[in-house]
C-alpha cells in the first residue's frame, strides 16, 4: 500500500513499523529521563523537592539554584560556588587538548610518512599507553610532578593529561595518515617543501575529520577526569572535584536543587562539544578506522 | 659524459640487491624510457634519480654535478606521479605554483610562468578548480603542468598514463610526444607498457630483475633484441620463438624447423646473418609476426622472402590485420597478414617468411647469436 514511500524494496507491515517506532520512542524517553529529572528539579525551590514529587514540574520556577551552584554554594570550606573551578577546568582542558592533539598529529605524520627503523615498535609502545589504568601511574606521576615543581598546579594537570592522551591521539592520526597517499608527500618534497611545511600545507588541511575525533575524545576525557584532578589538582582543582565536594558534603542540609544545577553545569561543555561536532565524530572515526 | 649520468648505480635493501650496476648516460633532449615487468627495478631507479630513495653505491650526476646527496628539491628535476599526486586542498593554480612558491619565486613571476604553461596545456579554464573536480585526463594535464612550470633540467615520469582509460591513454601519449618535440626537454619515463616505450622514446632501457637487459633505440630493441627476454617482452603479439637446428645447405646457413605435419623444412638466413659457427646445433629462431605473411603481402624491399607451406590453424581478424596461427616446430606461430588475405582455418597455405628480419638465440645463454 504505502510501500512506494519507502526507500527500499523490502516491505515492512504497518503494524511492525509502528511497533518499532513505539519501542524506539519508549527507549528514547527512558534515556532522557535523568536529564528531565535534573532539569526539572534544578528549577524548583528546595522545599518543593523535599516535600513533593521528583517527577513533577515546578510550581514555582526559579533560577536560584543555578545561581547558587555557580557562585555561592559551599565547596569544601569556601562558599565560592563552582565558578573558580569551572575556570580551572577551562584553563586545564584547552591547552591539554590542543597540545596532545598537535603532538598526536605530528607523531602520526612521522610514523607514516617519515618512517624509520623501529617505528612500528615505537608505535606499539605508544599504543600500549592506551591500556594503562590511571591508578597504576598515580604514585610515579606524583613523584615526577613533585620533581618538576608542578605538583598541585594547572600546568601539572596539563602535563599529566597530555602524556596520557598522546597514545590515543597518535593512534587516531597514524591510522588516518596511513591512508594518505605517500606520493603527495614525495611530490611536495620535490617541490621543495620541508618537514613542517609539508605537514602544515599538505596534510593538515585534509585532517579535519580526525581532528574533530581527537578533540572530542580528549575534551570529554580530560573534562570528565576526576582521579587526576583530585590527586594532582592541589589548590587548582577542576570542576569534577568541586562537584564532588559540593554534592557529597556530609554536613548541613542537602540542597538537591543546587546539586542538580551543578551537575548540569559540569556536563554542559562536553554536551556542547558533542552537539556542535558530533556528526563529524562518527565520520572521522570511520575514515580513520576503515581506511587505515 | 652525458646530461644525466647514471654510473655503476646499485640499490640494496639490507642484504638484497635489487639493482645491479646500472650504467646509462642520457644526452640532453633525450627521451629515455625505462621499461620492464613489475619488480624489475625501473621505478626504484627513477626514485633514485629523483632523490626519493638513497643510492647504495655508484653515482648519479645531472649536468656534471653528482647529486647523490643532494635534496630532491635542489636537483632541478620535476616528477609526474602515477596517481598524479595533486594536492587535494589546493586549486589547480596553487598546485602548479606550489613548487615555485617553495623556491621563493615572487608572485608576479609565478603568475607569468603559470599563464605560459596553462596556455601551452590548454588548461586555463581549470585553474580555479580543485583536483577533485577534474577528470582523469585533466588531472594528468595538471600534473604535467606542475612539472613544466618549474622549467627543470630533467623530467621524470612514473607510469603517468596507467590510470587512464585506453582511448585517453593513446591521446595523452601523443600529447607527451608533441610536448617533447616542442620543448626538447630531457625526459626519463618509466612504464611497463612496451607500446608506450616504443612510441615515445628516443632510447629504451629494457630492464628485468634489476639488470639492464638492453639499451638502445626503439628500432634496435625491436629488430635486434639482445636476448630472449627482450625479444619476448617487446612487441605485441610477441615474437615467435621457435626451436630450430642450424643446417649448412648449398653453401648457405639455414634454420631447420618442422611444419605442422612434422616434416623438416629449411629457411635460409640472409647473407651475412645467421648463427655462424653453430652449424648442427640447436638454436631458438625468432621471427616477428609481421615477418610471416601471405606471399602478396610480403615486404617488397626484403631480399630474402622464403616460402613456407604449412597448414593454417586458426585465424583471428582484428580489423586492421588478420592474425593467423599455424604450428611450427611444435609451437603456435603467429603471422600478421593483411585484413583481406585469403586464409581459412585448416587450409594448406604458402606462408612467406621474411628472413631478413629473423634473429637467432642460443637456447642456453639466451643471448642473440645472429
Amino acid at each position: 500500500m504505502s510501500a512506494s514511500a519507502q526507500d527500499t524494496a523490502v516491505k515492512t507491515g504497518r503494524i511492525a513499523r509502528s511497533l518499532i517506532y513505539l519501542v524506539l520512542i519508549v527507549f528514547a524517553l527512558f534515556y532522557l529521563l535523568p536529564l528531565y529529572v535534573m532539569g526539572v528539579n534544578s528549577l524548583k525551590p528546595l522545599a518543593e523537592i523535599t516535600g513533593g514529587n521528583m517527577m513533577a514540574l515546578p510550581r514555582v520556577w526559579t533560577l536560584d539554584a543555578w545561581a547558587a551552584a555557580w557562585s555561592t554554594a559551599q565547596i569544601g570550606i569556601e562558599p565560592t560556588g563552582l565558578r573558580p573551578y569551572f575556570l580551572n577546568s577551562i584553563q586545564m582542558v584547552v591547552p591539554a587538548v590542543a597540545i596532545s592533539t598537535v603532538l598526536g598529529a605530528l607523531n602520526g605524520y612521522v610514523l607514516t610518512k617519515w618512517r624509520f627503523r623501529g617505528d612500528t615498535i615505537l608505535f606499539g609502545l605508544m599504543l600500549f599507553s592506551c591500556f594503562i589504568p590511571f591508578q597504576i601511574v598515580l604514585i610515579p606521576m606524583a613523584v615526577v610532578l613533585g620533581q618538576l615543581g608542578l605538583a598541585g598546579s594547572v600546568p601539572g594537570l596539563i602535563l599529566v593529561h597530555v602524556v596520557y592522551g598522546i597514545g590515543f591521539t597518535t593512534l587516531y592520526y597514524r591510522n588516518y595518515y596511513a591512508s594518505f597517499p605517500t606520493e603527495l608527500v614525495r611530490a611536495a618534497m620535490i617541490d621543495g617543501a620541508g618537514f613542517f611545511r609539508i605537514f602544515w600545507r599538505i596534510l593538515l588541511p585534509v585532517s579535519g575529520p580526525i581532528t574533530v575525533v581527537s578533540v572530542i575524545w580528549q575534551f570529554t576525557n580530560i573534562w570528565n577526569d576526576f582521579l587526576f584532578g583530585a590527586s594532582f589538582g592541589g589548590t587548582s582543582q577542576p570542576m569534577t572535584v568541586a562537584l564532588n565536594n559540593l554534592v557529597s558534603s556530609s554536613t548541613g542540609v542537602k540542597e538537591y536543587n543546587v546539586h542538580f544545577a551543578g551537575a548540569i553545569l559540569a556536563a554542559l561543555p562536553t554536551l556542547l562539544v558533542y552537539i556542535v561536532a558530533g556528526r563529524y565524530f562518527v565520520r572521522g572515526l570511520m575514515a580513520g578506522s576503515v581506511k587505515g | 659524459m652525458g646530461f644525466l649520468d647514471i654510473s655503476n648505480v646499485t640499490k640494496s635493501y639490507g642484504a638484497v640487491e635489487v639493482l645491479h650496476k646500472v650504467d646509462i648516460a642520457v644526452e640532453e633532449g633525450e627521451f629515455l624510457v625505462l621499461v620492464g615487468p613489475s619488480g624489475c627495478g625501473k621505478s626504484t631507479l627513477l626514485n633514485m634519480i629523483a632523490g626519493l630513495e638513497a643510492i647504495t653505491s655508484g653515482d648519479i650526476s645531472i649536468k656534471g654535478r653528482v647529486v647523490n646527496d643532494v635534496h630532491p628539491s635542489k636537483r632541478n628535476i620535476a616528477m609526474v606521479f602515477q596517481s598524479y599526486a595533486l594536492y587535494p586542498n589546493m586549486t589547480v593554480a596553487q598546485n602548479m605554483t606550489f613548487g615555485l612558491e617553495m623556491h621563493g619565486v615572487p608572485k608576479p613571476e609565478r603568475d607569468l610562468a603559470l599563464a605560459d604553461v596553462a596556455r601551452l596545456l590548454q588548461i586555463e579554464p581549470l585553474l580555479a578548480r580543485k583536483p577533485g573536480q577534474l577528470s582523469g585526463g585533466q588531472r594528468q594535464r595538471v600534473a604535467m603542468g606542475r612539472a613544466l612550470v618549474r622549467k627543470p633540467d630533467v623530467f621524470l615520469f612514473d607510469e603517468p598514463l596507467s590510470n587512464l582509460d585506453a582511448k585517453l591513454r593513446v591521446d595523452m601519449r601523443t600529447e607527451i610526444k608533441k610536448l617533447h618535440h616542442r620543448l626538447g626537454t630531457t625526459i626519463v619515463y618509466v612504464t611497463h607498457d612496451q607500446i608506450e616505450a616504443m612510441t615515445l622514446s628516443t632510447r629504451i632501457a629494457v630492464m628485468n630483475k634489476g639488470y639492464i637487459q638492453q639499451l638502445g633505440t626503439p628500432k634496435e630493441i625491436y629488430d635486434q633484441p639482445a636476448n630472449l627476454f627482450v625479444a619476448s617482452f617487446m612487441g605485441s603479439p610477441s615474437m615467435n620463438l621457435l626451436p630450430a637446428t642450424v643446417v649448412a645447405h648449398e653453401g648457405a646457413l639455414h634454420a631447420g624447423v618442422t611444419d605442422a605435419s612434422g616434416a623438416l623444412r629449411l629457411l635460409r638466413f640472409s647473407a651475412g646473418t645467421g648463427p655462424r659457427g653453430h652449424v648442427g646445433r640447436e638454436i631458438i629462431l625468432g621471427i616477428r609476426p609481421e615477418a610471416i605473411t601471405d606471399p602478396e603481402g610480403a615486404d617488397r624491399k626484403s631480399g630474402n622472402i622464403q616460402p613456407f607451406p604449412n597448414l593454417v590453424g586458426i585465424t583471428e581478424p582484428s580489423g586492421a590485420d588478420t592474425f593467423v596461427t599455424s604450428e611450427i616446430a611444435g609451437r603456435d606461430c603467429v603471422a600478421r597478414m593483411r585484413a583481406d588475405a585469403d586464409v581459412r582455418p585448416g587450409q594448406a597455405f604458402e606462408f612467406a617468411v621474411n628472413m631478413d628480419k629473423a634473429v637467432a638465440f642460443d637456447p642456453v645463454t639466451e643471448l642473440r647469436i645472429g
